[in-house]
């Protein structure tokens, strides 16, 4: 190797350690927040007796950790509905608010008897299967847990999309 | 005063580098009436620099968080002085930028420019497209009202049906497991600095290559472009060219000129859009819809049938972004004027039609169901009828089926309009289709409707004979 060839690699060199010194901080700096684990399992988002049999009522909770200037993103919203004649195991049903389709938020319309959305008229029954228009798969559901205080607890999960397994 | 010019232009040496690229010889027809086709990629560049001057001035007042972003632009439209005409040209400029950035491709396309030797002037302007419709997109974002957080979600979504990296490419759209804190200021980075850094770098490759392969002169009907002897050709027609400081520039003057004005009247007038309800996850009321040149992609989605969704969704973006940049590759010789062309006239026209077809019905939008509170069977349908029957008029709208349906003028469209269902159906038939549902898109309300209630329902319905 002469010595202009040997410069020029160097120069080389010198710069890739350049980006990569400073590159690589940046990048995990940029990737981290999308596979942080959420602070906490579950949430409470109410006392399980609070819920009447047979209805599906909207509950609302707030992110355990939020970033400070979250603000009103720091809420989410879920549907819960109780099953009249279930057994333990299957007393509620918890359903994202998000369409299958394409992620609208459903509106439960408690006389009809279905969640309808409102962006491309999706339609899901009470429990969540689907009733007509563009989805193709049921609501997302939300594992579910209730306490000793008979507490009801959900799941946090990121959000759902028509990759998520059903929980 | 010319004197002090004189001496700044010399010691810039400005002799022979700006006054020297801005006398570069362009082809003589440009002199002619076609040369006015030339002036859209400068009045592109115009408005590009008032984005970035009415962008400067919005972040000078913006907050990019959950929590202010929404009052900062309430302040910035109703109490900052010239504030709604600031963002009133920021918002039209976008249009603008869409609008003249397609009108530009569109000329060059049907012009043959992107042939021999400009095909990297093509793949540039290409990536230059995608950073535009990038920028309308995240811009639109950053008014974070609830139009904004549902487009977030549904962009996410639609990210999710990628293949292999759905989920991830999900979470990359919302920056982290859910729409939140960190979405917004990543939004408002990528609009601000990431996506403008990168149309600077493009913008200078774009312009440098204008200069080097020089202006591609108006194509003449049976002149081939031939790689081994064009650039001669284009030598010798430069030698008889006119500069293009100032007789070719005046144009582009006047065309960025109008395109200002355009959009500093429309903002004048019409002022910035109306922001909706900020933006809060609980609230499950949304409609969200994307500015108006996004409405026909818009329709575009709520049209496609379910099972094409994922394959559209994922496969059409992709489909025309590789026609953009194997076009200059696959096609870089030959014809280059529009007549002898019919291929590339259909690829203008049917994107364009289809396009501007979707866009009507977006703005009809008859698949989004009519869910507003106060919805209700109108009263000349209701006034006269029996007590059974107007049970049933109510239970049309409890029931939801106001929501798809039109009786008396008034309802969602997205279902057939049932003002003459009774004309149309006899009663098993009607009974059956509350029943059962159907059609794909109307659920079964056999488990949610007591006897008594199918019952006055029907005679409700029965009784509709005439629209």
């Amino acid at each position: 190797m002469d010595r202009r060839s040997f410069l020029t690699k160097l120069t080389l060199a010198l710069s890739a350690g350049i980006g990569a010194l400073v590159g690589l901080p940046i990048i995990g700096y940029l990737l981290a927040p999308l596979v942080r684990k959420p602070a906490v399992d579950y949430v409470d988002v109410g006392a399980a007796d609070s819920f009447r049999t047979g209805e599906t009522v909207e509950v609302r909770f707030r992110d355990p950790s939020p970033l400070p200037w979250a603000g009103q993103l720091a809420e989410t919203a879920l549907w819960v509905r109780r099953r009249a004649g279930a057994g333990a195991s299957n007393e509620f049903q918890v359903f994202s608010v998000h369409c299958t389709h394409l992620g609208c938020p459903v509106n439960w319309r408690a006389e009809a008897g279905i969640f309808l959305c409102p962006c491309h008229g999706g339609v899901f029954y009470a429990d969540g299967t689907v009733a007509g228009g563009p989805p193709e798969r049921p609501l997302y559901t939300r594992s579910w847990k209730i306490d000793g205080a008979r507490r009801l607890l959900v799941k946090v999960e990121p959000l759902p999309t028509v990759q998520t397994k059903d929980s | 005063m010319r004197r002090i010019l004189a001496w700044f232009g010399e010691r810039l040496e400005l002799e022979d580098s700006v006054l020297e690229v801005l006398r570069h010889p362009v082809p003589a027809a440009l002199e002619r009436p076609v040369g006015w086709w030339y002036v859209f990629g400068s009045a592109a560049l115009a408005i590009f620099i008032v984005q970035v001057a009415t962008g400067v001035g919005l972040a000078m007042t913006y907050v990019p968080a959950p929590n202010s972003a929404y009052e900062t632009l309430q302040f910035i439209t109703h109490d900052a002085t010239l504030g709604a005409l600031v963002r009133g040209i920021h918002y039209w400029g976008a249009g603008a930028m869409v609008v003249l950035v397609l009108i530009h491709m569109t000329q060059v396309f049907l012009f043959g420019s992107y042939k021999f030797p400009r095909e990297i002037n093509w793949l540039s302007g290409s990536l230059l497209l995608l950073m535009t419709l990038a920028m309308a997109f995240t811009g639109q974002l950053l008014r974070w009202d609830q139009d904004a957080f549902w487009a977030i979600v549904v962009a996410a979504e639609q990210a999710g049906r990628a293949p292999f990296l759905g989920d991830l490419l999900a979470r990359l759209v919302v920056a982290g497991q859910n729409v939140g804190g960190a979405t917004l200021t990543r939004f408002y980075a990528t609009h601000v600095f990431l996506i403008p850094a990168v149309i600077f770098g493009l913008l200078g490759l774009h312009l440098y290559l204008v200069i080097k392969r020089g202006i591609s002169e108006p194509p003449v009907v049976g002149e081939l472009v031939e790689p081994r002897t064009y650039r001669q050709r284009y030598a010798d027609l430069l030698r008889r060219g006119i500069p293009f400081w100032p007789d070719s520039a005046y144009r582009d003057a006047i065309g960025a000129f109008v395109a200002v004005v355009v959009v500093v009247v429309l903002a004048f007038v019409f002022g910035a859009p109306q922001l909706g309800e900020p933006a809060d996850p609980t609230v499950v009321v949304a409609d969200p819809r994307p500015d108006w040149y996004f409405l026909g992609y818009f329709g575009l989605l709520a049209l496609i049938p379910a099972r094409a969704e994922s394959l559209v969704i994922i496969g059409l973006p992709t489909f025309a972004l590789l026609y953009l940049f194997a076009l200059p590759i696959l096609f870089p010789t030959g014809e280059r004027h529009w007549s002898r062309r019919p291929a590339a006239l259909a690829v203008v026209a049917i994107p364009f039609i289809g396009y501007a077809a979707l866009t009507i019905a977006s703005l009809q939008s008859p698949w989004v169901p009519d869910l507003s509170a106060n919805a209700r069977v109108p009263d000349a349908v209701t006034a006269s009828l029996p007590a059974n029957e107007k049970h049933g008029a109510q239970l049309f709208v409890d029931k939801s089926c106001f929501a798809c349906h039109q009786i008396g003028g008034a309802g969602g469209r997205r279902g057939p309009n049932l003002s003459d269902v009774g004309a149309r159906l006899p009663r098993e038939r009607i009974v059956q289709r509350i029943l059962t549902g159907g059609g794909g898109a109307m659920p079964a309300y056999a488990g949610s409707m007591t006897p008594q209630e199918l019952d006055d329902l029907v005679a409700f319905l029965e009784s509709r004979k005439a629209k």
